[in-house]
């Protein structure tokens, strides 16, 4: 138990009924509660539509644009963790957060959510448009209301919708800069909407018995793990040409077209593979190997796409 | 105007946490003032400059 636990359980020995109790978390607990894995790739995501734009960009402006964007995520990531911390106490995965481990109190963690909603939708209106920064408050209603609130808790197909909340980062990154959507910025969406149930579920088909518990529908507790498995082929199986379309039918070129090909076959591999193992360990290990291949296959798909839009940047000349 | 103070004694944990937070609230509202402005005379441009002297 932590210190912060201790002095906050009342069944510890350090337990004080009389005693305020102060904020006890460290900037690092209140980072934590950002979710900063999901906003690499939100920056990440979000840059690759920025650069997709057809305009320039001033590069102060779109690093902000982009920290806002990404302290917008962190945001909805801080409610999900307030009003979900009672789940996530009760799963080993996500029982040292910030709130459940007792660093950060359950108001403070709104108010910190709260206010840097507002903030990361304020800053992002006055310095790009107000597009792109009701799109931003979108998402974060999207995420906290429509997915935490409601989706979670009633549907097995739950993070099939609740994805596009991640996925809208390229569009809003396009729109900071444009103001508008374009064709490109709508399939890197549809390509991370259709990436994540099977990254998700992947995680969830090991994870079933703590989802359960928990009382979460996530599709193995409510479907079980056959038609998961099913479910994660056929999802892999669409991301190949979903993956590839950015190329096909829009501006990126052959180079993410080579990687999206690539790592494309090999995440449908690996989800046949989970198909066919079924059993014990060798099955755990391939739900294991999906979810860290689907990770790289994203960041392998926008880093490719990432070379490609700064590669007219680079001072070839001056290499000679 | 002193009264009793209604704070209980921190313990050492508790002091060193909050002298960290308040750090790092510093530095964050530090890096803020200095985003704040280069933001401000990017969106200005050229016509920082165009104005009668």
């Amino acid at each position: 138990m932590t210190i912060a636990a201790e002095l906050l359980d009342p069944a510890s020995p350090a337990y004080d009924e009389e005693r305020p109790t102060i904020a006890f978390g460290t900037a690092r607990d209140y980072f934590e509660l950002l979710k900063p894995r999901v906003m690499q790739l939100v920056i990440f995501t979000a840059l690759v539509g920025m650069l997709a734009s057809p305009e320039p960009i001033n590069p102060i402006l779109g690093f902000a644009s982009l920290l806002a964007i990404a302290v917008g995520a962190g945001a909805s990531g801080c409610l999900n963790m307030w009003y979900d911390a009672s789940i996530d106490a009760m799963m080993a995965r996500t029982s040292t957060r910030p709130i459940p481990a007792g660093a950060v109190k359950p108001n403070e963690a709104l108010a910190f959510g709260m206010t840097l909603s507002f903030g990361s939708v304020l800053f992002l209106g006055l310095i790009a448009n107000w597009q792109s920064a009701a799109f931003l408050a979108f998402t974060i209603f999207f995420y906290v209301v429509i997915y935490t609130m409601w989706l979670k808790h009633w549907t097995a197909q739950n993070i099939v919708i609740g994805g596009a909340a991640g996925a809208f980062p390229p569009m809003i990154g396009y729109m900071a800069v444009t103001g508008d959507v374009s064709l490109e910025s709508f399939l890197y969406f549809l390509l991370i909407l259709v990436w994540t149930p099977p990254h998700f579920w992947a995680l969830a088909l090991v994870k079933s018995n703590e989802y359960a518990r928990a009382g979460v529908p996530m599709l193995p507790v409510v479907a079980g793990p056959d038609a998961t498995r099913l479910q994660i082929l056929i999802y892999s199986l669409a991301l190949i040409p979903v993956g590839m379309a950015p190329a096909l039918i829009s501006h990126a070129g052959w180079i993410y077209l080579t990687v999206a090909t690539a790592f494309g076959v090999v995440l449908a591999y690996f989800a046949y593979d989970l198909y066919r193992k079924r059993e014990g360990d060798e099955g755990r290990k391939a739900a294991f190997r999906l979810f860290g291949t689907s990770i790289i296959y994203l960041f392998a798909l926008f880093g490719a796409r990432l070379v490609e839009q700064l590669l007219p940047f680079i001072p070839w000349s001056l290499m000679k | 105007m002193s009264g009793p103070s209604h704070l209980p004694e921190l313990t050492e944990e508790e002091l060193r946490r909050r002298n960290a937070r308040s750090r790092a609230l510093g530095w964050f509202l530090g890096a803020l003032v200095i985003l704040f402005f280069v933001v401000t005379i990017a969106k200005l441009g050229g016509n920082v400059l165009n104005r009668p002297i």
